[in-house]
């Protein structure tokens, strides 16, 4: 599948199928602080994601005063 | 994973809550936090019209969403911060929002209408963007809303914001901030009333309003805030929390509720020491302790600067 990270822009493949919370896990990534985005939706944490999926890891976490 | 209201299918988990939703209960939830901030911090009354600071980020344009949906009279205001391309896809979403749904959204340009713009201001003044960045944004949103006639400005700080400005003021023990900490500031001497109606809701649950809702806001980071202490609690926050959820809630809103008066005294005298002669600013007539307030100085001070473009920065402090 297709993993599109940002903040800086990259894309991953990644095996399928595989849990969203390993797969963040896997690239250590702590959830409290992406969302997982797949066609527009979220997906939680016990979804699976097939090997054809595109999904976005959208970080949540803005800085400033 | 099913959700706590309907027991369909649930699309977010919120550890913090113990509690799973569907969209539409998401949703739902995300008013209910707000109303009951809005009720317990008394923010705003059911008639009041309220300015809210937009910025094309995901919280602001949430916040503007709910208060609408909750039923206030909820107008924008977008400041121009000249932030390269940051600033002008930022206030582009904001523009999107306001005319697809028909809102009044008031526009202001540092450049145009004051002559500078945040990273000329922060070469010109040699501290960190953020600082000549917040003094700009707080003059600017305080005079549209007197000058508007609005009851009040609402802010999208929401409690990870809140929880790191805390952990920040606690790790230094600055107990005039901690005093003046609050969800709420009530009107003074000039000054609006200013509000942050999503001190119950997290940074995690905001972005997630913003997709539930079809709501596209900017995801890049603003290119002066990279590696800023702020982030960097959020992050250590956010490493807490994973192992222990609920602690920001608990840390932000325990101290609201059992530890911020005991910093009022503090906070008090130095508002006093500040304004005691609180007078007018002789050039645009805004509340200042001095002849000339702190915004008319620096656009004083950068008048003549050469206008920085970014990527070209140089020897600014963090
Ligand atoms: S991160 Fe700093 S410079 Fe950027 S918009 Fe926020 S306050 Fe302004
Ligand atoms: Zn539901
Ligand atoms: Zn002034």
């Amino acid at each position: 599948m297709k993993v599109l990270l940002r903040n800086p822009r990259r894309e991953l493949d990644v095996d399928g199928p595989v849990r969203v919370d390993t797969l963040l896990r896997r690239l250590e990534i702590n959830r409290e602080s992406v969302l997982v985005i797949r066609s527009g939706e979220l997906v939680p944490g016990d979804a699976e994601l097939g090997d054809d999926d595109v999904i976005e890891i959208r970080p949540v976490i803005s800085g400033g005063a | 994973m099913k959700c706590r209201t309907c027991r369909g299918p649930a699309i977010i988990d919120l550890k913090a809550h113990n509690a799973n939703f569907c969209a539409e209960h998401f949703l739902a939830f995300c008013r209910e936090q707000v109303a009951r901030a809005i009720k317990k911090h008394r923010m705003l009354g059911p008639d009041e019209r309220v300015l809210v600071a937009v910025s094309g980020g995901k919280d602001s344009l949430a916040v503007w969403d709910i208060l609408l949906e909750l039923g206030y009279q909820a107008d924008g205001f977008v400041i121009g911060l000249g932030i390269g391309e940051y600033s002008e896809t930022s206030t582009g979403y904001a523009r999107a929002f306001a005319s697809e749904r028909g809102l009044t959204l008031h526009e202001t340009s540092l450049r145009d209408d004051h002559g500078f713009d945040v990273p000329t201001a922060a070469e010109v003044t040699r501290r960190v963007p953020c600082s000549a960045c917040g003094l700009s944004k707080r003059h600017l949103f305080d005079k549209a809303a007197i000058d508007g006639g609005y009851d009040a400005v609402a802010t999208g700080h929401n409690l990870d914001d809140e929880a790191a400005v805390l952990f920040g003021n606690t790790l230094r023990w600055n107990t005039e901030y901690l005093g003046r900490q609050r969800p709420v500031l009530p009107a003074r001497d000039g000054f609006p009333r200013k509000i942050k109606p999503l001190v119950r809701l997290g940074e995690r649950e905001m972005a997630a309003y913003c997709v539930i809702r079809g709501i596209d806001y900017i995801v890049e980071e603003c290119p002066m805030a990279a590696g800023n202490k702020h982030l960097r609690y959020k992050e250590a926050l956010n490493a807490i929390e994973a192992e222990s959820p609920g602690s920001k809630h608990a840390f932000y809103h325990e101290f609201l509720s059992k530890a911020a008066d005991r910093f009022a005294d503090d906070a008090a005298g130095a508002i006093a020491d500040g304004t005691s002669e609180l007078g007018t600013c002789t050039r645009c007539g805004s509340p200042s302790s001095n002849e000339v307030c702190a915004f008319c100085l620096l656009v004083e001070r950068t008048a003549d600067a050469v206008p920085v473009t970014l990527g070209e920065r140089r020897g600014a402090r963090r």
